[in-house]
C-alpha cells in the first residue's frame, strides 16, 4: 500500500518535471518545420530558472487575489497531474477524483486566472479574461460531452477504471470514440491556447488570449503560471493518448511493467508533440469571432459521439 | 453489443456514423461548392458501407447497388451540380445560416427522434445492420432540415438528393436493399431529376433574377 503511494508520488513528480521538456520538444519541432534555428530542448527549464530567480514586481493596486493566483493555478494543475494515470493505472491517487473533478479543477485554475487578469484593471488583462472565459464556456460542454461518451462506454467516471475497461475489451472499432477523440482534440487545442484558437508565441496585444491575462505577472509568479501552462499541455496530451490508445500502460506495478509503461507514454507524447506543430504549421490562426463556430463543431462532434454510442453500440 | 461483432461489422457501424457526420457537415456548410463536395463524400461513404454490408451478408446484388451508388451519387450528380454552379456563375456564393448552432442542435434532436421512432423496428429485425436504421432515418430528417433552412434552389436540391441517400441507406440497413429493378428505377429517377433541376435553375433565375426561392412567394405587383 505504502509502495503504491510512493509510486503515485514519483509519477506526479516526474510528470511535472518533464512537462517543460514536452513544451521544448514542441517548440523544437515547430522551429525545424518553419526553417528557423531551434532553441535547445531544455530551453524551457532555463527560462523557468531565470524567472524563478527574478524579482517580483507587483502593481500598487493589486489585491491579495493577484498574489495568490499563481499558487492556486499551479496547485490545481498539479492536482490534476497527480490524479490522471500516465504510466500506470490502479494507483491509490485515482480514487481521489474522477474525471469530472479533473475538469472542475482545471476550471478552478482558469477562474482564478481570469480574476487575476481583471484585478489590476488594465485594458488588456480584462480583454484577455473576457476572451478566455468565452472560449472556456464553449469548450467545457464539448469536453464534458466527450467524457460522458467515454464514461458511458466504460460504465465508470473513474479514469483508471475506464482505461482498465477499454484494455479488457480489446481492440474494438467504436464510432463513438472516433467522434469523441476528434471533439476532444479540438477542445484540447482551444484549452491549451494553441493555433488556430490562440497563438502561444504572440505578443501582439490585439490577438492574444492567454498571454493578455498574465501580462502583469513577473518573476516567480510568471514562472509558476508558465509552468502550469506547460503541465496543462502535457495533461491534455496524456488524456488523449491514454483514453483512446491505452495499449502499453502498466496495469501491474512490477519493475518490467513500469519500464514499459513509462517508455510507451513517452513515445506517445513524442508522437503527439510531432503532430501538434505540424497542425500548427499548416493552419493559420482564425479570427476570434470564428472561435465559437470552431467550438460548436467540437460540441457537435462530441454530441454525435454520444448519439452514436446510444444508437449503434448500446443496443 | 459492439464487442460481440466482428471488426468488419464494427467497420460498418463506423462508416454509418460517418455518413451521419457528412449530413451534419452539409447542414452547417454555407458555401455551395463545399456543400456539393460534402454531398459527393456522403455518396462515396454510402457506397462503401453498402459494399461492406454486401461482403458481410453475402448478398451479391448489393455490390451492384454499391457500384451504382458510387457512380451516380458520388461522381455523376456532384459533377453535374458542380458544372451547373459554374455555368450559373455562382461558384463562390455563400448562404449564411440564421442561427447555425440552433440549426445544428435541432439536427441532433431529429436524430434522437429518429432513434426513438425506429426502436420498434430494431426489435423486429435480426440483421447486423439493424442499429443503423435509426441513423438512416436521421439522415433523411437532417436532409429535410437542410431543405427547410436554405433559401437558394441549389442547396435545396442537394438536400433533396441527400434525402434519397438516406432512404437508400435505410433500405440497405433494414432489408439488405430493395429489389434490383426498383433500385435501378430510383437511381435513374434521381439522375433525371438532377437534369431537370438544372433546367429549372435557369428558368427560376430568368423569371426572378435570383435563385432565392423565398422570393417566389411574393407577388411582384403587391410589392410596388
Amino acid at each position: 500500500m505504502m509502495r503504491d503511494w510512493l509510486l503515485a508520488l514519483a509519477q506526479a513528480l516526474i510528470f511535472i518535471a518533464l512537462a517543460p521538456l514536452l513544451a521544448g520538444w514542441v517548440k523544437w519541432v515547430k522551429c525545424h518545420l518553419q526553417n528557423r534555428v531551434a532553441p535547445p530542448l531544455w530551453q524551457p527549464y532555463r527560462d523557468l530558472r531565470k524567472l524563478m530567480a527574478k524579482e517580483v514586481v507587483i502593481a500598487e493596486q493589486a489585491s491579495p487575489i493577484f498574489r495568490a493566483v499563481p499558487y492556486i493555478v499551479f496547485s490545481s494543475t498539479l492536482m490534476v497531474a497527480a490524479v490522471i494515470p500516465s504510466a500506470m493505472i490502479n494507483l491509490p491517487t485515482s480514487r481521489v477524483g474522477d474525471v469530472i473533478v479533473l475538469v472542475g479543477l482545471l476550471a478552478l485554475g482558469r477562474f482564478f486566472l481570469a480574476l487575476a487578469g481583471m484585478d489590476i484593471g488594465t485594458a488588456f488583462g480584462g480583454m484577455g479574461s473576457s476572451r478566455e472565459v468565452t472560449v472556456a464556456s464553449l469548450a467545457e460542454p464539448a469536453m464534458l460531452m466527450a467524457i460522458f461518451t467515454l464514461t458511458m462506454t466504460a460504465g465508470s467516471t473513474n479514469l483508471s477504471a475506464a482505461i482498465d475497461h477499454i484494455l479488457a475489451s480489446g481492440f474494438v472499432l467504436r464510432p463513438s470514440f472516433a467522434f469523441a477523440l476528434s471533439g476532444l482534440v479540438l477542445v484540447a487545442i482551444a484549452e491549451t491556447g494553441r493555433i488556430p484558437v490562440d497563438n502561444p508565441a504572440t505578443h501582439l496585444e490585439l490577438t492574444m488570449i492567454h498571454e493578455a491575462m498574465i501580462l502583469e505577472y513577473s518573476g516567480r509568479h510568471l514562472g509558476l503560471i508558465e509552468w502550469a501552462a506547460q503541465i496543462k499541455l502535457m495533461i491534455y496530451g496524456v488524456l488523449l493518448a491514454n483514453i483512446f490508445f491505452p495499449w502499453g500502460i502498466a496495469t501491474r506495478h512490477s519493475a518490467g511493467w513500469l519500464l514499459v509503461g513509462s517508455l510507451v507514454i513517452g513515445l506517445k507524447l513524442v508522437l503527439l508533440g510531432l503532430c501538434l506543430p505540424v497542425a500548427e504549421t499548416v493552419m493559420a490562426k482564425m479570427r476570434l469571432f470564428r472561435v465559437p463556430q470552431y467550438l460548436s463543431l467540437a460540441f457537435l462532434l462530441s454530441l454525435l459521439g454520444m448519439l452514436s454510442h446510444i444508437i449503434l453500440e448500446a443496443g | 453489443m459492439l464487442q460481440t461483432l466482428s471488426h468488419f461489422e464494427q467497420g460498418i457501424m463506423v462508416l454509418a456514423s460517418l455518413v451521419l457526420l457528412t449530413s451534419f457537415l452539409m447542414l452547417g456548410q454555407i458555401r455551395l461548392l463545399l456543400l456539393i463536395k460534402t454531398f459527393a463524400w456522403q455518396g462515396a461513404l454510402l457506397a462503401l458501407t453498402t459494399a461492406l454490408v454486401a461482403a458481410d451478408s453475402g448478398q451479391t446484388h448489393l455490390y451492384l447497388s454499391a457500384a451504382l451508388t458510387f457512380a451516380i451519387k458520388a461522381l455523376l450528380i456532384p459533377w453535374m451540380l458542380h458544372r451547373l454552379i459554374f455555368r450559373l456563375g455562382i461558384p463562390h456564393q455563400e448562404e449564411p445560416l440564421g442561427r447555425p448552432s440552433v440549426v445544428l442542435l435541432s439536427g441532433a434532436a431529429l436524430v434522437l427522434f429518429s432513434y426513438s421512432v425506429s426502436a420498434p423496428l430494431i426489435e423486429l429485425s435480426s440483421h447486423v445492420t439493424r442499429n443503423t436504421i435509426a441513423i438512416s432515418i436521421g439522415v433523411v430528417l437532417v436532409s429535410m432540415l437542410l431543405m427547410v433552412t436554405r433559401h437558394t434552389a441549389l442547396a435545396q436540391v442537394v438536400g433533396f438528393m441527400s434525402i434519397e441517400n438516406g432512404l437508400f441507406f435505410s433500405a440497405v440497413s433494414a432489408t439488405y436493399g430493395m429489389p434490383l429493378v426498383i433500385e435501378l428505377g430510383v437511381a435513374f429517377d434521381v439522375l433525371v431529376a438532377a437534369v431537370l433541376f438544372g433546367v429549372f435553375f435557369f428558368q427560376i433565375r430568368e423569371s426572378i433574377d435570383d435563385l432565392d426561392v423565398d422570393r417566389m412567394t411574393r407577388l411582384t405587383e403587391a410589392d410596388e
